[in-house]
């Protein structure tokens, strides 16, 4: 259970996917314009993120690595999660329709979210159980969707700041990712692993 | 190396078929965002938004055709209720720049013919038949709808002045530095 804790807090604050491996850092520049999105967003990737690394888990011991296929892994993984997005999808358009239509395109960029497929590899490179890999691709989703709240909601107050002209816009969003890089560096010691 | 053809093969046959299933099991028939827009619309069939009725114009927001603030008969709180299921930006009111008006019945001129009470997608004409009909002004919402079917032409629309009842505390002017 310990293993399990720790696993969860290592992801999550330490080894944060977007803040301290700079994973996954086109849907937090693209989709953090506004809170409610930010929501979608982490939860869909959540979702993804979970199914995601179980499954490629099962693909890797259960296929690659019986049939001695290991370097189709890259190939398998990224088939198992445009798969996994594409399942989602479906079920969003049908259960929640206004979700499905505010995340639009980056709902299939989930896809290509290198965060994704970050997790999927890294869980084979650690050499992790079944649940170990699914409490990690939790874990890191989690954080990202941290990540990704938290900045929207200084994007949200950002915009309404009296920011000198010159780092408006995008600038200043790209110096509030940094600061908060700074901060989440602080996590760094918690815990060694 | 077979193997490994084989094996790809047959990962991306299942997988296809899982998404072929999932496609038809979670089928969307119709358009369900437009379902939603259409319940929020007053339903008043008025056509002030330009579109022949609610049910259109919702399909219109939907695509993202239209603007959400085109309702009138629903009023601000429809505009932002639009805004909020939507995540667009609520915008004031189209017709906000007008006054605001009400019908108004000429009693000199009124024959009692019920046609206006028919018309009125609000109800907000009362009148019995050779009898003099009235407005309800807080009802009203300025549709237009009984103009065309009153045989003499007494229907007016007249603004409705500002007393307690509509005054309304002026917008703060805002300072954003955007």
């Amino acid at each position: 259970m310990t293993e399990y804790a720790l696993i969860l807090i290592s992801t999550v604050l330490v080894n944060n996917f977007v803040l301290v491996k700079f994973l996954g850092l086109c849907p937090f520049m693209g989709v953090s314009k506004r809170f409610e999105t930010a929501l979608g967003m982490g939860l869909a990737t959540t979702f993804v993120m979970t199914l995601s690394a179980v499954c490629t888990w099962m693909v890797e011991s259960y296929v690659l690595l019986p049939l001695g296929i290991e370097y189709l892994r890259t190939i398998a993984y990224i088939l198992v999660i445009a798969a996994v997005v594409q399942f989602t999808e479906t079920v969003m358009h049908r259960q929640s329709p206004v979700l499905y239509q505010v995340l639009g395109i980056f709902l299939p960029l989930i896809t290509t979210n290198c965060a994704v497929l970050g997790v999927a590899i890294l869980n084979t490179q650690q050499e992790h159980t079944l649940v170990e890999s699914a409490v990690y691709g939790f874990g890191a989703a989690v954080g990202f969707s941290l990540v990704l709240i938290l900045f929207a909601g200084i994007r949200e107050r950002v915009t309404v700041a009296d920011v000198p002209r010159p780092f408006q816009g995008s600038a200043v969003a790209m110096i509030t990712a940094g600061l908060m890089s700074l901060a989440f560096m602080g996590f760094a010691g918690l815990v060694s692993r | 190396m077979l193997t490994a053809i084989l094996a790809m093969t047959t990962l991306a046959a299942v997988l296809g078929l899982l998404l072929g299933y999932s496609a038809i099991r979670f089928r969307v028939e119709g358009d369900p965002i437009a379902d939603q827009v259409d319940a929020l619309l007053a339903q008043s069939q008025c056509g002030q938004c330009g579109y022949p009725g609610c049910r259109p114009y919702a399909e219109a927001v939907a695509k993202g055709d239209a603007a959400i603030n085109k309702c009138i008969p629903g009023g601000e709180a429809t505009a932002r209720a639009l805004a909020d299921l939507l995540g667009r930006e609520p915008e004031p009111l189209e017709a906000e720049a007008q006054t605001p008006k009400v019908a108004l019945i000429d009693d000199q001129a009124c024959i009692g013919c019920t046609l206006c009470v028919q018309s009125c997608p609000v109800d907000a004409i009362v009148g019995a038949p050779k009898q003099l009909h009235g407005v309800l002004t807080a009802e009203c919402t300025a549709c237009g709808l009984c103009l065309s079917p009153c045989p003499v032409a007494c229907i007016r629309m007249v603004p409705v002045g500002s007393d307690i009842a509509h005054w309304r505390w002026p917008a703060p002017t805002e300072r954003l530095a955007a």
